[in-house]
């Protein structure tokens, strides 16, 4: 009789189980998720996370795909995950590589996602240093790479403004003077305002600087995927803070937003713009990674809502009235696909992309089908979005879902070259127009880059909206492979921005 | 139940046994009682000790499990107890897995079924504690 009490118990519960163990998978993708008003189902999560960790890959004799008119070569190979670029005034290309974070492993959970986790990353130690690309004679192969400065603590974030070089450690602002030219620092960099760097579950600290060089922008991400670290691990998180560049003093410019991987001013508007990844466990199909201009003072929402005001559950305790000022994000990129790279397009780049952003999708993990693990083109008009992405450089992903790389930064150089820096197979990417960049194969004159990197390509080739290079009977991609490029070798890296697919 | 013939030498399960399964019940109390700590302060850390008390349970009543699947096949006193036993431990391992996944949920995700899945499973586990060292009591070892 006691017995039978117990089993009217474990009646009870069954169902219980039933309903937990549903709902764990949901492959059908439909992505209507770009734009202003993206889709947003509601929240599911099954008893396991919806995760997709899609294993390396090797090149071998492949390149990426660039639509018709561009060719790609990788530029520098077996770097120490290289994550963000700059393009020097000389058209020196500066490459940050590193790996940060400090989370502890808190939950049996933690050490399970860190094996999961390691099989979709490189092997390779974070170099802690800035690596210097130089193309001396502008026939497109960077031959000279240098260290230009070391032992630094996961730099990303990268701006030059005159002869100050502003890097952005995983704990630190940081200033090295710079010299046009100069191949490696003077010294050891100044700081000037430390970063908060506590656990550093998203260690990634964005940089970008004002146009008149006297303000600093620095995104911080939050320090858990939804507060499963505690609210007191949040303060100075999820913000992107202004920093007077002469001394250092900071106010919180905008907050709310979940992980701000890279920031950058639009050229005509002057206006602050970033891509964050959102958060993750709410489903394959929430919450869209967004590209937004960042409003001063606005909150966007983390973690008591989002997309605006759509309350995330998972938080307690609650915040009604700061979810009533939470404002929504500009421009939905589609969920999980991870930007981690955005610069805005010139007239150089040509073609259909002259007006409009790159973004950098480093790619999902957290659900079952792999999405992003591309740049994309994000077409404006009138400065802003107008027109769903356009695939840039893609052919990352195998067809059985394992992939080659993974994109992270993205930098358009005054030449109209992309350079994309690739932390999965530890290259970085640099994307040029046929019938403007320095492409000799392609059978056009010298490079009119160089001098100060802000060269334009010759005058009639600009004209908008042709997708160039008709006359080049060669397609990007055969047409690469025709180039002696150097591949990045097989062998990969091991890095962690923490948590996220980043 | 209906002891007849007790024998004073052999009583209860082995002591490896009887630790393993008596050990269980303590985490999985302790998870219910964080977790009800949890709920009531929003305080990260008590989810945290649930978790690692839910996998520190699973560990112990797993290995009881063994223990109590060969019980099933020695001389005991009532084959029939010895199987209620061993079913009641499998449901509250089962259980106890299915409670580490809801806890590895983020945050107040996990909430509130992990609260009540983790009382069900401190009852499941104290009855089969109960029962197990009942179907122990006579008869051989296991």
């Amino acid at each position: 009789m006691r017995y039978a009490r117990k089993h009217s118990r474990m009646r009870y519960v069954a169902p219980l189980s039933i309903l937990l163990l549903a709902g764990g998978a949901n492959a059908a993708d439909k992505d209507p998720q770009y734009g202003a008003n993206p889709d947003l189902p509601d929240p599911q999560r099954g008893l396991l996370p919806n995760m997709g960790v899609p294993e390396k890959a090797p090149w071998d004799d492949k390149l990426p795909t660039v639509p018709d008119g561009y060719s790609i070569k990788a530029i520098a190979t077996d770097l120490k995950i290289p994550r963000q670029t700059l393009v020097l005034p000389n058209g020196d290309i500066l490459v940050a590589e590193g790996s940060g974070g400090h989370a502890p492993k808190t939950k049996p959970k933690d050490f399970i996602a860190g094996v999961i986790k390691a099989k979709g990353k490189s092997s390779v130690k974070g170099g802690d240093r800035l690596t210097l690309l130089r193309d001396s004679d502008g026939d497109g192969t960077y031959e000279e790479q240098t260290v230009f400065a070391e032992n630094l603590d996961a730099p990303y974030g990268l701006a030059l403004v005159d002869n100050d070089l502003y890097v952005a450690n995983q704990g630190a602002l940081v200033r090295f003077d710079y010299e046009e030219g100069q191949t490696e620092a003077s010294g050891a960099p100044e700081v000037v305002t430390p970063l908060p760097e506590k656990i550093n579950h998203h260690w990634t600290k964005s940089l970008a600087a004002s146009p008149d060089g006297q303000t600093l922008y620095v995104g911080i991400g939050s320090n858990s995927n939804i507060t499963e670290r505690g609210m007191e691990a949040e303060v100075d998180r999820a913000e992107i803070w202004e920093i007077n560049a002469e001394t250092g003093a900071h106010r919180a410019y905008a907050t709310g937003v979940r992980n701000p991987t890279a920031l950058t001013f639009q050229p005509d508007t002057d206006e602050l713009w970033a891509v964050a990844n959102e958060r993750d466990e709410l489903g394959p199909h929430l919450v869209p990674d967004y590209l937004t201009s960042i409003q001063e003072g606005a909150f966007y929402g983390w973690p008591y809502s989002y997309w605006g005001q759509h309350v995330d559950p998972r938080v307690k305790p609650e915040n009604p009235k700061l979810v009533e000022s939470a404002i929504s994000p500009d421009y939905s990129l589609g969920s999980h696909r991870a930007p981690l790279g955005v610069d805005f397009s010139n007239s150089a780049v040509g073609g259909e992309f002259a007006n409009g952003a790159f973004v950098g999708e480093h790619g999902s993990w957290n659900r079952a089908d792999p999405v992003g693990y591309k740049v994309v083109f994000i077409p404006f008009e009138n400065g802003e979005p107008a027109g769903d992405p356009v695939d840039f450089v893609s052919g990352f992903l195998t067809g059985d879902s394992r992939t080659r790389g993974r994109p992270v930064g993205v930098t358009v150089a005054p030449d109209g070259s992309v350079i994309v820096a690739d932390d999965l197979s530890n290259t970085v990417w640099r994307v040029t127009r046929d019938d403007a960049g320095s492409e000799p194969v392609a059978g056009m004159d010298q490079p009119t880059t160089s001098e100060n990197g802000a060269a334009m390509p010759e005058g009639d080739s600009m004209t908008a909206d042709q997708p160039a290079a008709d006359e080049d009977p060669t397609g990007p991609n055969e047409g690469v492979t025709k180039e002696e490029s150097e591949m990045p070798k097989e062998g990969y890296s091991g890095s962690d921005e923490g948590s996220d697919s980043t | 139940m209906i002891a007849t013939a007790e024998r004073p030498t052999r009583s209860g399960p082995n002591p490896l046994h009887g630790m393993l399964l008596a050990g269980a019940f303590p985490l999985f109390l302790g998870a219910a009682l964080s977790d009800y700590m949890y709920s009531t302060s929003f305080e990260i850390l008590w989810s945290t000790f649930s978790s690692w008390l839910i996998a520190g349970g699973l560990v112990f009543s797993g290995f009881a499990l063994i223990c109590a699947l060969i019980g099933i096949f020695r001389p005991a006193g009532s084959r029939g107890l010895s199987i209620v036993y061993f079913v009641l431990l499998l449901v509250t391992w089962i259980l106890g897995f299915i409670n580490a996944l809801v806890h590895a949920r983020d945050a107040w995700a996990m909430m509130p079924t992990g609260l009540t899945l983790s009382i069900v499973i401190a009852v499941l586990a104290f009855a089969a504690i109960w029962i197990g060292f009942t179907s122990r009591k006579t008869g051989g070892q296991s």
